[in-house]
């Protein structure tokens, strides 16, 4: 077995708002493994991106990391000081955002917003580090770079915007990066561009990528394993192909129906009712109230991660009863 | 099989004029080709798909035939009528007709529902404009339209901001059914949703289409949705419309560079298909100075001299298929 890189246990990061506490991420255990890709899947307000903002130890306020472990290498980084951490960002672990509009800053040019990163981390002379922006430029893509770094994010295009996010998040070689939706934004023909970039550099550089995305195809193509997250709580984990073929969460297999796809028309299976508020989430199991399963045990009690077979983990009391299809059989 | 067309498209161009700095001297200095002479024709009960990626004048299209904006030349036709020059110079009561047979759904519903108007209000306004409704029968003619799109008599009561992305969108195709359209015309309709409530959405269209008889122009730009809902598709290019076939057609056998190379992007939700690796290089160059002859040779891997020379015309390259290209095998 490989080694963890990154290991969560008992994750809770609530938002603490004037409606009530929002439990956002609920007791979540998950590991990362050394130069693996994990993808992380959810719809909106699962909990997916807030998780990786708690390892970074960003969550925005009111959002606090209430209890939890999230060992790095073996460190425990909820122990960390703020000043250790900012060290911790950027040259061990970074994150890509969905928007790159957003997060790169609009009032410096692509040269100086990806030096600081350099020069933040490194002991290098302004010259050197110039140098290394070129070079990094030239790594993600981005043609005449010596020209074009003096340009602002608003003269490039949302692809090459995406590929400058990128390189700022490779500038220090992390050992772990977070890409939170990378290619939402983007079209189709450059979301492709995008995820064959990311899976090189991966591959290049070594690093562990965790991918945050609902969406399944890009799952299938990028990861080898995935954790499916409904309203803070997991559901499932499971290697890729095991969960497209074998999903043993009521969720994950109706997530799977209600995708449509490319390569043939099929019946979608509507999956009924909404998300969860997450203000006042269903008792039990999250997922209960939309489950076509669901007992009313399942109203009562939270169900835990049971390991099924090996590697493949699942959180519903009903698994043992129910025959689940996977993609393949329907 | 001219009598079973429902809108028809001919040479339809749109160019947005680009002025220079300046206030009292404003001067043309260019024109953005948003929609460059297309021509398609949408059959009666059918749903169209239009795909393309951001700026091919996929919504330029739709605002187009609605007579939104006025186009720079070229005609629609509603049931063998003119619309465009009706609407220019028939009668408010006439004009009103003609906008009545048509609606259009839009992609944010977050931003397309007056936020101080309850859900009665917004689907009544419509009988109040069009004046088609007795009074004495509203409440029972909205509670009819929220039945039909799956929402419950006492949601007619609530403000938009009570309801999630998916019922929000539910109320917008009810206030399109209102006015009892033929035609809908919808805009990235589910784009904004959540995986888990698009297939909803994609269902609810297609069994209002097998319960009254609705024509759809469907916009997307993502491919398997267009794939699932659609009867025919045309896909476009800067401005211009490559190719057009039966849906089944257009996927098992693109004919088009472009439109292979948009298939192939899409990630599929499988782990077992992997996706071909032939990924387009580049990005879609401006509208303001389209490529010379086809507009799409700049990243075409089989362009030939003649392609940056002349503009290759749609033509019949098998039944129901049209493909605007040189380079089509024999």
């Amino acid at each position: 077995m490989t080694e963890t890189l990154l290991n969560i246990e008992g994750l809770k990061t609530y938002f603490f708002t004037e409606a009530g506490i929002v439990k956002a991420v609920d007791n979540i255990s998950l590991n990362v493994r050394k130069g693996e890709s994990l993808g992380l899947v959810g719809e909106s307000g699962s909990g997916k991106t807030v998780t990786a903002l708690s390892v970074l130890r960003i969550v925005p306020k009111p959002g606090k990391i209430v209890d939890g472990k999230i060992e790095f290498n073996g460190e425990d980084l909820l122990k960390k000081t703020e000043k250790e951490m900012q060290s911790m960002r950027g040259s061990e672990i970074a994150i890509i955002f969905q928007n790159p509009s957003s997060s790169l800053n609009p009032v410096y040019n692509v040269e100086t917003q990806l030096r600081d990163v350099i020069m933040a981390h490194q002991n290098v002379s302004k010259v050197e580090a110039r140098k290394k922006v070129i070079e990094l430029m030239g790594v993600v893509g981005i043609p005449e770079a010596e020209t074009r770094m003096r340009e602002y994010p608003h003269q490039f295009s949302g692809g090459m915007k995406q590929r400058v996010a990128i390189a700022r998040a490779l500038a220090c070689k992390p050992t772990l990066l977070f890409a939170d939706e990378p290619t939402t934004n983007l079209d189709v023909t450059i979301q492709a561009q995008v995820l064959d970039l990311l899976n090189d550099l991966k591959r290049k550089f070594g690093m562990s990528l965790v991918m945050i995305t609902h969406d399944m195809g890009i799952i299938a193509e990028m990861t080898t394993r995935i954790v499916v997250l409904y309203a803070g709580h997991i559901c499932e984990i499971a290697k890729t192909h095991d969960l497209f073929e074998h999903p043993r969460h009521p969720y994950t297999e109706a997530l799977l129906a209600a995708v449509p796809r490319l390569d043939m028309r099929k019946t979608l299976r509507v999956i009924p009712g909404n998300i969860p508020n997450l203000i006042e989430p269903p008792t039990g199991c999250r997922f209960h109230p939309r489950c076509k399963y669901a007992t009313a045990f399942c109203k009562e009690a939270i169900p835990v991660l049971e390991e099924v077979e090996s590697e493949h983990f699942v959180a519903c009391h009903e698994w043992r009863n129910i025959e689940l299809g996977g993609e393949s059989k329907q | 099989m001219t009598d079973n067309v429902l809108v028809e498209v001919k040479n339809l161009v749109k160019y947005f004029p680009v002025y220079s700095r300046g206030i009292l001297l404003k001067k043309t200095v260019g024109r953005v080709h948003a929609v460059d002479n297309i021509s398609f024709d949408i059959r009666n009960k059918e749903t169209f798909g239009l795909v393309g990626e951001s700026g091919c004048g996929k919504t330029t299209t739709a605002r187009l035939i609605l007579n939104l904006i006025e186009p720079t030349s070229g005609e629609v036709l509603f049931k063998q009528e003119n619309i465009l020059e009706k609407l220019k110079s028939a009668k408010r009561k006439e004009k009103m007709k003609i906008r009545r047979k048509m609606q259009l759904i839009f992609q944010n519903p977050y931003g397309s529902l007056d936020p101080r108007m309850t859900v009665f209000d917004i689907i009544s306004e419509p009988f109040i404009i069009h004046k088609h409704v007795p009074k004495k029968v509203w409440k029972e003619k909205v509670y009819e339209l929220l039945d039909f799109v799956g929402l419950e008599e006492y949601h007619a009561e609530r403000y938009p901001h009570e309801f999630s992305g998916g019922q929000r969108q539910r109320i917008c195709i009810a206030r399109a059914l209102a006015v009892e359209p033929e035609f809908l015309i919808a805009d990235e309709p589910v784009s904004s949703l959540d995986v888990s409530i698009r297939a909803q959405i994609l269902n609810l269209l297609g069994e209002l289409q097998d319960r009254i008889g609705l024509t759809y122009l469907y916009i997307s730009h993502d491919l398997s949705s267009v794939r699932q809902i659609s009867n025919r598709v045309a896909v476009m290019y800067l401005g211009e419309i490559v190719e057009l076939a039966d849906t089944d057609d257009l996927f098992k056998e693109p004919l088009h560079p472009y439109t292979r190379a948009l298939i192939q992007a899409v990630p599929i939700p499988d782990p077992k298909t992997k996706r071909m690796k032939i990924v387009l290089p580049g990005e879609v160059p401006s509208p303001i100075n389209p490529p010379s002859g086809c507009r799409f040779h700049p990243r075409c891997s089989e362009a030939k001299p003649e392609c940056r020379k002349g503009t290759p015309e749609l033509v019949q390259a098998g039944p129901n298929h049209l493909v605007a290209c040189y380079n089509l095998s024999p």
